[in-house]
């Protein structure tokens, strides 16, 4: 294909064929927030329900399924594509380069997220939603529970495929794809977090992988995993469960963590402080993470000398997040500190993630935890982790990169209003809820009987539940209101890394030539130390783009049909999709296809626009 | 452009499969995918070995295992790695008969530990009566070999797929890193099923 | 300034608080396990308020000091870093977690030491969708619903589960262990007052997972006796001779209907809960009040799954299958169900 016929692409058609980063980046965070709102509507559902003791608004089997998609939707559908938006949009610009290193398989991880989401979420309309939580512990969810579980366990493998390939992607690209100069140790700390947190994917997924395809055996061909008469054993899941799903905290946290040590320097005028701490931190955090899965698993039976070993293993994380947390205050500390909406975010997320954090260690206090396990107290600390940390995150960053992605900057005052409604909302819906589960309320209750002395609270907590949904609101309105706040500088906030130093709206080159790094935040040093631009390592040329490609709709479909098929155990129609996949799969690797270049007159053309 | 891909044989860089950023990208990005691969082994490796003993009343490891015939799968599987090795060093050396050549011995080897692996399912499911859904033993056991039987198979389709698709363009630096990347494949499923040997056939007989 | 609705969620708890409701709280632990977990909790608690007091005033007091103000356009000076600091906040949090991790240790050997003793009772709680069924092996005894324990007696328990996973949880006498299949766990509490303690399913079990309620109920060691030996009596469930006719009616209905799955003294299945000191329950199906005309009771022999969605009970009795006046008899008869006050 030439670069003519590469324009000449209908909008639609261009969209799905795409396999450049940002655009993929950009729908990535479009289905994250999608999902975002159906996940958000569900926990209003949830709270309406729980506002008044004995409530008949929800059935009980609804409200099973509803907390169980709540928490799917939000962790794998919602959260993770979301962070994936960003690292997608972010991380080839912070490191210099032009592309991500595989931009087909870029591709084909998002249409795989996107086709195994809708999958589990067709289960509302064909037979009932999955009922046994997220975690889906067996055999509640091998043999217990009905059509839902097939949905979800089919439809998570497709989106888990996606993720796990988009874990590789990003760890090749920041290895190989580095500008010149770019060296591990100059690269800003949300790549580094991006890395760390892909490490994380890699190796916890393919256990999640195992957890759905053996769960997939029991439901689906009468396998003996999980069925106890037959010589199965029920913690085998939980295991495989939570050796991904530890991890997987992390993975959510670490991205919003490499945010705010974006947001946090930027707007405090000011180096990040301990810069090698930080990055050794993350490493840690990361290594931890796979070493305490068994913390979830306290009250299975275990034996006290292995919960005593992972309650320590627990609480030695506590050290490297809180070296982060003092080196984010650090930063602060003698900078100047310009409250925009993105900043106040990453303020507000540090008393709020220390909340989470210090009942994260309560909860590692094994003994203790016989008392916390599976109440509303868990409730609380992971929503003040994952609120604190991700969604602050995602949403700072959202304030921090919309210039970057979308060419216009979001209303700051309207921006503010949102941040505090949604916290007040918070801390009113949340803060309550550990105290709930103190006085014995367990969690994953479709209601609760009146005169447990659990009533003033949940009425409280439902409340600021309102409050956030208005919050969220007016996020969404300043999306189109601020649309004419047109951006065209490229640097909208003094920025100090290499995302900043290229024109508005981001060519889909990126870089017309490929940027020198001098020093960690490599714009900075140039406004500082150098005459403001960066440098460039090669002259301006031709530059070489992959074709876009419709095989990786292809392949997600193909995959989605035989999903269908073996849901109703259909094997024609799962042998099909195999097929389809496979058809695919062989043209893709058939077909050498060497992309085009944008002639040379194209870039400077755009160079003499800005 | 693909013309200027393929370049004279003598004129191809000491090692072709990574003297382009796509074969570099490749090269390590494969690494990378094997590693979660070794997490997926080993996961199934756990859960064999939490149920292994679990036969609820049917035929268990002991009764089963024939010590002849998984030697002679596990000699097929490492002279394929073997030759797989020789088809590298001969696409090195540019020569790349000897490639396409050493790759097919590959596929016949693979075809044929296939095949005894098919036989020894079919064995234990008629001769045993071990179903896949007998106990949780026979679940975790066709489980964990049938995913390294799986992998085998799409290895072998795979290289096929190489083989007839570049039976004439001869090597190029786009080819290099493919036939590259499959054989670091088939050595990984190799390794793994060095520990299926002894974790499953070896410790289920012995202990 | 932007602190201060931070402290309105506190304002309400303290409106609200005390402990919560005095059987069912963590925070007010009415036997020694909940004791000892209560004060692991206080000492974490402590010690991370201890840590947020710390993190909180570095935090306002950068917030305040260093805001950006109008006019201010200096630079600020590009610190790198600073070893001392970073080795501080390192070791500082490793003592107190220390401190923590040390007692937490202790507890947790403490509380998985399940060996019996002299005086020891041990009970075997097994978990099914969605009740309880708690066996007395020294009396052989089971019961539903209702655990009767004796004061100031250490209890084993051993935990099992029948169909999915549940978990055991009675907050204000001690911390919760999981009901698993296949898979026998092991706890223990002591209550040393007498006193009705509420229990909860804490692991999503399934439909009616909220409303798997128990009691634990602690009577003096005389009276547990008795109920024990009257529980474990031949004619336990019997008619007794001054039973009414109208309660015979009643146990013919129950005898009909009912026993298939009921069992009243040893006769009759399990597939229910044990129903031979039904009238002596806290509550119906873990969570029905007994009120005087026993709507509550006929609802629920009627059509159990419109008042408890997902119960196993998956029959429903309509006035065709038992009459109106079938119905006051087995109600009468259920309501004469007793053990401790036969005599």
């Amino acid at each position: 294909m030439s670069y003519a016929e590469a324009q000449k692409k209908s909008v639609l058609w261009d969209w799905l064929t795409t396999v450049d980063h940002k655009k993929i980046g950009i729908m990535y965070l479009a289905a994250g927030a999608f999902f975002f709102t159906i996940g958000g509507i569900m926990a209003l559902l949830m709270r309406a329900q729980l506002m008044f003791p004995n409530s008949s608004l929800i059935p009980a089997q609804t409200f099973n399924e509803i907390l169980t998609m709540h928490g799917t939707i939000m962790i794998f559908l919602a959260a993770m594509p979301l962070l994936f938006g960003f690292m997608n949009y972010i991380v080839p610009l912070q490191i210099g380069a032009r592309d991500v290193a595989f931009p087909f398989l870029n591709s084909l991880g998002f249409w795989l997220f996107l086709f195994g989401g809708i999958f589990v979420n067709l289960s509302w309309f064909l037979g009932g939603a999955p009922d046994a939580g997220w975690t889906s512990y067996v055999p509640l969810a091998s043999h217990y529970s009905g059509i839902g579980l097939d949905f979800f366990v089919l439809g998570l493998q497709i989106s888990g495929l996606g993720t796990l390939i988009g874990g590789i992607n990003f760890l090749v690209t920041i290895i190989n794809m580095r500008a010149p100069g770019m060296s591990m140790m100059r690269m800003p700390l949300f790549t580094w977090n991006t890395f760390v947190a892909s490490i994380l994917i890699l190796f916890a997924f393919p256990a999640l992988t195992v957890g759905y395809l053996l769960l997939m055996m029991d439901r689906i061909f009468g396998s003996n995993f999980f069925v106890v008469e037959m010589g199965g054993n029920v913690v085998i899941w939980q295991h495989l469960f939570w050796i991904f799903g530890h991890p997987e905290v992390y993975i959510l946290a670490l991205p919003a963590f490499g945010i705010f040590s974006e947001i946090i320097p930027t707007f405090s005028k000011k180096r990040i402080f301990g810069y090698t701490a930080m990055v050794f931190a993350t490493m840690l955090i990361g290594f931890y993470g796979f070493m305490v899965w068994a913390h979830h698993m306290f009250t299975v039976g275990l034996g006290p000398v292995a919960n005593s070993v992972f309650a320590i293993a627990t609480m030695a994380i506590a050290v490297p997040t809180g070296i982060k947390i003092f080196n984010w205050l650090l930063t602060m500390w003698g900078g100047r500190i310009k409250m925009t909406t993105a900043m106040l975010c990453a303020a507000m997320f540090i008393p709020t993630f220390v909340m989470g954090g210090v009942t994260g260690v309560m909860l590692a206090v094994s003994a203790a935890d016989y008392q916390f396990h599976d109440t509303y107290f868990v409730v609380a600390h992971f929503h003040y982790v994952i609120v604190g940390a991700t969604v602050l995150g995602l949403f700072g960053g959202a304030f921090y990169w919309w210039p970057r992605m979308f060419g216009y900057t979001l209303n700051e005052k309207l921006g503010k209003a949102f941040i505090i409604l949604f916290l007040i909302g918070f801390h009113l819906t949340f803060f309550v809820q550990h105290f709930l589960g103190l006085y014995g309320m367990p969690r994953r209750v479709a209601s609760y009987l009146p005169g447990q002395g659990w009533d003033g609270m949940n009425l409280v907590s439902s409340s600021g539940a309102i409050f956030m949904a208005a919050g969220f609101l007016l996020f969404i309105i300043n999306i189109f209101v601020s649309m004419k706040n047109k951006e065209t500088t490229g640097d909208p906030w003094d920025g100090r890394t290499l995302e900043w130093t290229i024109p508005s709206p981001t060519p889909e080159y990126n870089f017309a030539q490929t940027p020198l790094v001098r020093d960690y935040d490599a714009f900075w040093y140039e406004k500082y130390q150098g005459d403001g631009k960066i440098k460039a390592a090669e002259p301006l040329g031709d530059i070489h783009m992959p074709n876009g490609s419709i095989l990786p709709i292809i392949i997600s479909f193909g995959l989605f049909v035989m999903a269908f098929g073996l849901v109703y155990h259909t094997w024609i129609v799962a042998g099909a999709g195999l097929l389809i996949v496979f058809g695919a799969m062989f043209v893709r690797s058939v077909k050498e296809d060497h992309g085009y270049h944008i002639p040379v007159e194209e870039i400077t053309k755009d160079k003499g626009g800005k | 452009m693909a013309e200027n891909h393929t370049v004279e044989q003598h004129s191809l860089p000491p090692n072709p499969e990574k003297a382009t950023l796509e074969g570099k990208n490749k090269y390590m990005g494969f690494w990378f995918f094997l590693g979660g691969e070794v997490v997926l082994f080993a996961s199934l490796f756990g859960t064999y070995l939490g149920l292994r003993n679990s036969t609820a009343g049917g035929p268990g490891p002991s009764d089963l295992f024939h010590l002849d015939l998984v030697f002679i799968m596990t000699m097929l599987l490492l002279t394929s790695s073997l030759t797989s090795v020789f088809a590298i060093i001969s696409m090195k050396r540019g020569n790349y008969k000897g490639l396409l050549a050493w790759m097919w011995v590959t596929v016949l080897l693979g075809l044929g530990f296939l095949g005894f692996e098919i036989y020894e399912f079919w064995d234990y499911t008629v001769n045993y009566e071990l179903g896949f859904t007998t106990s949780a033993f026979s679940s975790a056991f066709y489980t964990l070999v049938g995913t390294h039987g799986a992998h085998v198979t799409f290895g072998i389709g795979w290289i096929i797929v190489l083989l007839i698709r570049y039976a004439k363009t001869g090597l190029t630096l786009t080819n290099a890193p493919k036939f590259y990347t499959a054989t670091l494949y088939w050595h990984f499923i190799d390794v793994v099923w060095v520990f299926i040997f002894t974790v499953v056939y070896l410790m289920g007989i012995g202990g | 300034m932007k602190y201060l609705w931070r402290l309105l969620p506190l304002s309400f708890i303290l409106l609200m608080a005390g402990c919560g409701q005095q059987n069912l709280s963590a925070l007010d632990p009415r036997g020694p396990v909940a004791e000892e977990q209560f004060s692991l909790i206080m000492l974490s608690l402590y010690i991370m308020i201890f840590v947020m007091v710390v993190v909180f005033s570095i935090y306002v007091f950068v917030l305040i000091r260093f805001r950006e103000r109008p006019g201010d356009t200096h630079i600020p000076k590009q610190v790198h870093g600073n070893r001392t600091l970073e080795i501080v906040w390192t070791v500082i949090p490793i003592l107190l977690l220390l401190a923590l991790a040390v007692p937490n240790v202790m507890t947790t050997f403490t509380l998985a030491d399940v060996e019996p003793t002299d005086d020891s009772l041990e009970v075997e709680v097994t978990a099914h969708q969605f009740w309880w069924e708690f066996e007395y092996p020294e009396y052989g005894i089971v019961a539903g619903q209702d655990m009767y324990i004796p004061t100031n007696t250490r209890i084993n328990i051993n935990l099992e589960a029948s169909d999915v996973i549940h978990s055991f949880w009675v907050p204000a006498l001690a911390g919760k262990q999981d009901n698993v299949p296949g898979i026998t766990n092991y706890m223990w509490f002591e209550a040393p007052e007498e006193g009705v303690y509420i229990g909860k399913c804490a692991e999503l079990c399934g439909e009616a997972h909220w409303l798997m309620d128990f009691r634990v109920i602690a009577v003096d060691p005389d009276t547990f006796d008795t109920w024990a030996s009257n529980m474990a009596a031949e004619d336990a469930g019997e008619m007794q001779e001054d039973a009414g006719e109208v309660a015979v009616q009643g146990r013919e209905v129950f005898e009909q209907s009912c026993i298939q799955c009921h069992a009243v003294g040893d006769e009759g299945g399990n597939i229910g809960p044990n129903l031979t000191n039904f009238s002596e329950r806290e509550v119906i199906a873990g969570f029905l009040e007994y009120d005087e005309d026993n709507e509550n009771l006929r609802a629920f022999i009627r059509d159990s799954q419109s008042v408890k969605p997902g119960n196993g009970m998956d029959v429903a009795f309509p006035e065709d299958q038992i009459s109106d006046e079938e119905m006051d008899a087995l109600i009468e008869y259920l309501n004469g169900l007793s053990v401790l006050d036969e005599e």
